[in-house]
């Protein structure tokens, strides 16, 4: 029984702008359904007195100092820019939102 | 064009007679701190574009982030100061979604496990209301870079042909602050959001954790708000107008969306769930995207970084570190002071309560402090058109020039002359007296010779005195202090008339 439809499959590839063909998105629904199904089954497992995992490394509070550090050289910054502009990264018209 | 947007707009006071506004409020602060959220660039205003990056604010492939201690104490200095509880444990999520000014394709927030949560704090309306507002959660996260769109004719986005990139600000460690439903403010719901922001910038700037200026977007505020028909029914459906970024901003954003929604709701019309744009010009609020729901974010937790968990010690450390509130402070000034309500308020709102208690520090009593900052003072700052801690004079200036009419040295008139040199950068009052010889003339002899003047000048004055008439003396003594410009000490000739008629 599968608990991930193609839909949903779909809707999450379009929010994450992966673009999926239709045979894909089965494959997918598919795999998913056994990851689902295997934390599910973990879950059941999982009593009150275990508490839940945040993070797989047993650490906490790792913090840096608030003391600056060179940045990066703009030659660098900008390296990946496909395009640019007095410094700034050119992107293209971004529709509707501001 | 939606159908909610040719809907006429109501008389804000017929509006608020017929729907109960209830309001939601999230504030965005950013922190003071040295360098970003989660890497060691650092954060300097009005740097040259993209000079303050490193791999982790430009979300470059393998770079990885480390938080900032300092924001985290900071988060909780904030969360302690609006009384809310600390977790003992939580954790960082990414908030998924694709705009350019978000480099990594998500933003590092907080969504389930915020650091702070269950909070109030009360605010003081202009006519010394009280009103709390009740605090659901402060959580940390980073801001974003800034877009500047270009050739379109106002520079907003409609018409641009592109865009460009500053990824400065982008990882600046913020606090978002989100309230409960403000419910209860009724008419005043303008005045209770603007007096909300208003206080959280003053405890921002108490706690010393930013600048908190609105001009720069240290601190922008959206608001939440949505119209019921009474108290006692269910909320109405909200619209958000995002990034309000000025006091007398949110009061009008506020007035119009109530405005608006009333007319929608009027015409019998759904009011749509939306963020909307505040129009600085007129006052209005426009239609932006339709509110996605949270899953459209995606969001999960942060595998790159390990959970926060302050330890209770810490926490307290941080709590008997805080200093005292602003409400607080006022009110225990006020007492002190003496002031009535109405006094302290214009106190207050003329920018003078700093510099009064400096002065009162300074040995002038709070009655004396207050009437230099309220009036000649308030007058002179008004007249130059500048902030009364613009003037170019210090409390303790004025402490020693009241001194000098304390103890008899310079009366009224002339300590506003000593005034003028003080603030024409003639040096303390002292000097300015001892320059301009702007002394009381104390000494009686030059005092006698110009009153013996006036009396041979005015002998049926002197006839009347002596007659028992005291009531034309005023004309003597006022010929004497013209004659001594000002300089005598009005007392003191009065008892050397009298004395000299021998009446």
């Amino acid at each position: 029984m599968s608990t991930i439809s193609r839909d949903e499959v779909a809707r999450v590839a379009a929010l994450a702008r992966i673009d999926l063909r239709p045979d894909e998105v089965a494959r997918l629904a598919g795999e998913l359904d056994v990851i689902v199904e295997s934390v599910a089954r973990v879950s059941e497992v999982a009593t009150a007195d275990v508490p839940a995992t945040s993070h797989p490394l047993p650490l906490t509070n790792v913090f840096r100092d608030d003391v600056p550090e060179p940045a990066l050289p703009i030659q660098d910054v900008l390296a990946g820019a496909p395009q640019q502009e007095n410094g700034r990264f050119a992107v293209p018209q971004i529709l509707g939102e501001e | 064009m939606t159908a909610a947007t040719t809907t006429g707009l109501v008389a804000y006071e017929d509006a608020v007679r017929r729907y109960d506004p209830v309001l939601g409020i999230e504030v965005h602060v950013e922190l003071g701190t040295l360098t970003k959220m989660f890497c060691a660039a650092e954060v300097a205003y009005g740097g040259e574009p993209n000079t303050q990056v490193t791999p982790v604010s430009l979300g470059l492939p393998g770079a990885l982030p480390v938080v900032n201690g300092k924001a985290v104490e900071y988060a909780i200095r904030i969360g302690l100061a609006l009384n809310c509880t600390i977790a003992e444990n939580c954790r960082f999520a990414r908030k998924n979604y694709f705009y350019p000014d978000v480099p990594k394709n998500f933003q590092t927030s907080q969504y389930d496990e915020p650091i702070a949560f269950d909070g109030w704090i009360d605010i003081e309306l202009d006519d010394g209301e009280v009103f709390r507002v009740e605090i659901e959660r402060a959580h940390m996260e980073e801001d974003a870079g800034k877009n500047t769109h270009v050739g379109g004719a106002t520079g907003r986005i409609q018409g641009a042909e592109y865009s460009l990139v500053d990824y400065n600000r982008a990882g600046i460690p913020l606090v978002e602050i989100v309230t409960r439903p403000i419910e209860g403010a009724g008419e005043r719901a303008p005045e209770v959001a603007r007096a909300y922001v208003q206080t959280l910038r003053d405890i921002f700037r108490t706690l010393d954790v930013s600048e908190a200026r609105m001009e720069r977007g240290n601190v922008r505020a959206d608001v939440n708000l949505s119209l019921r028909p009474t108290p006692e029914s269910p909320l109405g459906t909200r619209t958000e107008t995002k990034n309000v970024n000025s006091f007398r901003s949110i009061e009008r954003a506020v007035r119009y969306e109530v405005s608006r929604q009333a007319g929608v709701l009027d015409a019998g019309l759904p009011v749509v769930q939306e963020t909307r744009h505040f129009h600085e010009e007129d006052g209005t609020t426009s239609s932006g995207r339709v509110k996605s729901d949270a899953e459209d974010y995606r969001y999960f937790p942060e595998p790159d970084l390990v959970p926060v968990a302050p330890s209770r010690e810490w926490v307290e450390e941080i709590r008997a570190t805080l200093p005292e509130m602003p409400v607080a402070r006022r009110r225990r000034l006020q007492t002190e002071w003496g002031y009535a309500d109405a006094e302290m308020r214009d106190v207050v709102n003329a920018g003078a309560m700093d510099l009064i208690e400096a002065t009162v520090a300074a040995g002038t009593s709070a009655a004396g402090a207050r009437k230099w900052w309220m009036g000649e003072l308030a007058r002179r700052a008004n007249q130059d058109e500048v902030a009364l801690e613009a003037l170019s004079v210090t409390p303790a200036q004025i402490a020693q020039l009241q001194g000098l009419v304390d103890s008899g040295r310079l009366n009224d008139k002339l300590a506003r002359q000593v005034l003028d040199g003080v603030l024409a950068g003639e040096g303390d009052p002292e000097a300015v007296v001892v320059a301009r010889g702007l002394e009381i003339v104390s000494d009686d002899g030059p005092l006698l010779a110009a009153i013996d003047e006036a009396l041979a000048a005015q002998p049926d004055i002197v006839e009347k005195v002596r007659g028992g008439n005291q009531g034309p003396i005023g004309a003597i003594i006022g010929a004497v202090m013209k004659a001594t410009k000002g300089q005598a000490d009005a007392k003191r000739v009065r008892e050397l008339v009298l004395d000299r008629i021998g009446s």
